[in-house]
């Protein structure tokens, strides 16, 4: 099996402060690795290490076995221009959507294909609408996010991530900010790019999905992995304390009997 | 006391040559002043410290000084200083130019610090450059918040213009005074100038509240 994401002891620190302490993570192609943590626990900061939205304090990421950054005189330098690459590979989903206002929902979808990867006018339109008609929204194409719902807006932000051909797709709290009603079609979205095999690194809260989906679940805590399995021996038999405290501590927790 | 309107009305190709240039002033400062405003900003927006603090300075000094001061320095300061010659015309773009980008720098800044920082995130996440993500992404949203302030410090632009026929350029408030003392009718020439300027403030004023409800109006918010 292909290995797409390892890091090998990623640490972090803001200023005093050490969120991440040493994470060691490997991710196969195909596979959906949901990260548990209770808030603050680092689960963002360790999504943003692996697209280097953030810069890791030590330790390496490898995406695809090439490993990010150059070490001169034991020290690691990052080529902007090279995470820009990576960013394209390595898509990312945010809790708040951040499209673009001042542009159609195509427009949204077009934009990284135009400037980063200087696809066509022609070839990025095409693309787009297959993407956007894969999360179920090509009918959207010609309006302005401000006129869709969260949900909606949401799966434009998929699409849009989508349409670089990320080889690996990051999701943090995707249904976070949504209104409970307009979660599922979200959720269904991610569900079947899994289905497709896309690799993906989902935090979240929904433990259903998680139950369903995932083929891994991790539980961040304290900087660390604290524990980690499938998904129904860890969310049906956490062995570790702190686990069971945060399932318990979860009042969205129903597992499907 | 009697108006009379014939001598201002005689020489009002003499006025009008003096708008012209009034406007040509008004118009090249604002061409120069724009994109060193902007400049200005991104180089005090920069994480380089010291960049960024020398156009913090720059902003500051020509925010703060009188423009007259400023005009008179680099019509009579600038070309001892440097032993070139200055034309009242070009020491005029010179200091206009700089004196309202400090102004437009500030606009800019604060029009791009209006921006959410998600849209930064969302650019850069689709592997946008921090250029591309300013040019594409965040000034298109910015300057359409800007438009309100440009048009106001525009209009402060005109009237400070005023000022360069003090070093004797032909402006429309030169010729004015000129006027006035040729034909001992300040009453209705001044009148006359007034009138210009105020016909020319008040349509661009009326032009930018119509650009104003047009970009509230259009769908496409720029607040989601
Ligand atoms: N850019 C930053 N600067 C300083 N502290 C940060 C920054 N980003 C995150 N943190 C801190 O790191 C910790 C982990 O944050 P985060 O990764 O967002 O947690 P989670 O996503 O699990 O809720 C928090 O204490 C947060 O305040
Ligand atoms: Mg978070």
């Amino acid at each position: 099996m292909i290995e797409l994401v390892r890091t090998e002891n990623l640490h972090k620190r803001f200023g005093e402060l050490e969120v991440l302490k040493g994470i060691d993570l490997s991710v196969s192609e195909g596979e959906t690795v949901v990260l548990l943590g209770s808030s603050g626990s680092g689960k963002s900061t360790l999504l943003r290490c692996i697209n280097f939205m953030e810069t890791p304090s030590s330790g390496r990421v490898f995406i695809r076995g090439e490993a990010v950054g150059t070490e001169r005189a034991g020290k690691l330098t990052y080529n902007q221009a090279d995470l820009c690459q990576l960013r394209t590979k390595v898509g990312m989903v945010f809790q708040h959507f951040n499209l673009f206002p001042h542009m159609t929902v195509l427009q949204n979808v077009m934009e990284g294909q135009l400037t980063v990867l200087k696809r066509s006018r022609k070839e990025a339109g095409e693309k787009s609408l297959a993407q956007l008609d894969r999360v179920g929204l090509a009918d959207k194409a010609g309006e302005y996010p401000s006129r869709l719902s969260g949900g909606q807006k949401q799966r434009v932000a998929i699409a849009r991530a989508l349409a670089m051909d990320p080889r690996v797709m990051l999701f943090d709290e995707v249904t976070s900010a949504l209104d409970p009603e307009l979660v599922g079609e979200v959720l269904k979205t991610m569900r079947q790019l899994a289905l497709e095999g896309m690799t993906m690194i989902c935090v979240t809260h929904e433990l259903g999905f998680a139950y369903h989906v995932a083929n891994r679940v991790l539980f961040l805590n304290d900087g660390a992995i604290h524990e980690e399995g499938n998904p129904q021996q860890v969310l049906r038999n956490p062995q570790t304390q702190r686990m069971r405290e945060f399932l318990e501590g979860h009042s969205l927790f129903k597992l499907p009997d | 006391m009697e108006w009379d309107f014939t001598a201002a009305f005689s020489n009002i190709d003499l006025l009008l040559l003096g708008l012209l240039n009034t406007l040509k002033v008004t118009g090249l400062a604002l061409c120069l002043g724009i994109p060193l405003g902007l400049v200005l900003a991104l180089t005090r927006l920069t994480h380089l410290r010291p960049l960024s603090l020398l156009a913090a300075f720059i902003i500051e000094f020509f925010r703060t000084t009188p423009p007259l001061v400023q005009l008179f320095w680099f019509f009579f300061a600038f070309p001892i200083l440097f032993d070139i010659n200055m034309t009242a015309f070009t020491a005029a773009i010179v200091t206009f130019s700089i004196q309202s980008s400090a102004f437009f720098a500030e606009i800019f800044r604060s029009g791009i610090q209006s921006i959410d920082h998600g849209q930064w995130e969302g650019a850069k996440a689709i592997g946008m450059t921090r250029q591309q993500s300013l040019k594409r992404v965040i000034l298109p949203q910015a300057v359409k918040r800007m438009i309100p302030a440009f048009m106001e410090r525009s209009i402060e632009l005109l009237k400070t213009t005023t000022l360069v026929s003090t070093i004797a350029y032909t402006d429309l408030m030169y010729q004015a005074n000129d006027l006035a003392q040729k034909t001992f009718r300040p009453l209705e020439v001044y009148s006359v100038v007034a009138l210009i300027y105020f016909m020319l403030i008040f349509s661009v004023s009326q032009l930018s509240i119509l650009i104003e409800r047009r970009l509230a109006r259009s769908g496409e918010g720029t607040v989601h």
